[in-house]
């Protein structure tokens, strides 16, 4: 089946960051398709690649970026969220006229039509959230 | 693209907390696609569309009036439950005259706002195909 | 057409919980996850109102969510179903439709 996963929550703040990986893990253990994860409101902040956790904490970031890897996962972070919040990929960066970049490698930035088109195309849009 | 039922539920306070704003920019972007969009406000959702918010003193930009453009937007669908309205002691004249007009029936303008009760909320549910909640 | 609803507020904390099992219909079902999973034991101010909803709806709760906050499966209601991610997983399969009570 295809999933489209929103994640409404930064990491650490609240639990449904963590829930929405242990999902998406359980999703594709069981062969399920994921067609997109989007982040939005304070969600974007699992895309930066400048938390450090305490060593024996998670980094809930480096797991997202590492499963995208794997599985050839489409992570979009929102746009409109991000400029709110400060998540910039280097072109976005280079546009705002700011001096530095911070989103993890296997993200992307691109508009709120991704989620509604993850909506229309997945079997399933499962939001998790505060 | 095919064409799908989406509901956006909003239970929540608008500025206590930016989901109400972000919800709507949602929906906007969501009608650019002309899906069968339907809004659903019950709990604290229903402070969102009340009339007469002033911002003034908070600091923040007051967006109810983005509300009043959803029918512009072919949004014309905002149930609004009648529980929640009497739990907060708020009846259907403390909401915002939010219209569409009906292209079929001579660009008539009717109220988006419709009145249900929980149990035709809960009916109104059932029958989304995609429900969004913030 | 029956709807999976996701519930993770503590029904000791917020109204949340309320509304759900207010808007759920029957043949419906109802999954416990993060700070919610403490609704699903029995002797609590709210296990009535969750026995009630059982008539008609099934309940599950996520099982790491209920022993991470220290509650163990014999405390839950009877009835109520634990379930792993995988179990999550399978229940947003069997059910058509999919909300998220935030």
């Amino acid at each position: 089946m295809k999933y489209t996963i929103m994640i409404n929550e930064g990491p650490y703040q609240h639990q449904s960051a963590d829930s929405a990986l242990q999902f998406t893990r359980a999703l594709l253990e069981k062969g399920h398709e994921v067609f997109r994860v989007f982040f939005y409101h304070d969600g974007v902040n699992n895309g930066t690649r400048l938390s450090v956790p305490p060593g024996d904490d998670r980094l809930i970031q480096k797991e997202w970026s590492e499963l995208a890897k794997e599985h050839e996962l489409d992570l979009v972070i929102c746009i409109a969220a991000a400029q709110r919040r400060g998540l910039m990929d280097a072109d976005e960066a280079k546009r705002q006229g700011l001096d530095a970049d911070n989103i993890i490698e296997g993200f992307r930035i691109s508009g709120l039509g991704q989620l509604i088109e993850g909506g229309i195309q997945s079997d399933r849009t499962i939001v998790f959230g505060d | 693209m095919a064409t799908k039922k989406f509901m956006f539920v909003n239970r929540k306070a608008p500025y206590g907390t930016v989901y109400a704003l972000e919800s709507l920019e949602v929906v906007l972007i969501a009608a650019a696609f002309d899906q069968d969009i339907s809004l659903a406000f019950i709990d604290d959702g229903v402070y969102q569309i009340t009339k007469g918010q002033d911002t003034t003193g908070i600091g923040q930009k007051n967006f109810s009036n983005a509300y009043k453009a959803l029918g512009d937007y072919d949004i014309s669908k905002m149930y609004v439950e009648k529980e929640s309205l009497e739990e907060r002691g708020l009846t259907p004249d403390d909401l915002m005259n939010l219209v569409w007009e009906d292209e079929d029936d001579d660009y008539k303008e009717k109220s988006s706002i419709i009145l249900v009760n929980r149990e035709e909320m809960a009916a109104v549910m059932a029958e989304q195909e995609v429900t969004l909640s913030f | 057409m029956a709807m999976l609803h996701i519930v993770n507020k503590s029904p000791f904390e917020k109204v949340t919980f309320d509304s759900c099992l207010g808007h759920a219909s029957a043949g419906d079902s109802i999954l416990m996850i993060e700070d919610a999973a403490v609704g699903a034991i029995d002797g609590t101010v709210f296990a009535d109102k969750l026995k009630a909803a059982m008539a008609d709806k099934s309940v599950y709760v996520l099982v790491g969510d209920l022993t991470a906050r220290g509650l163990s499966e014999d405390r839950l209601i009877d009835g109520v179903k634990a379930v792993d991610y995988a179990g999550f997983v399978d229940l947003t399969v069997d059910n058509e439709k999919t909300q998220s009570w935030l």
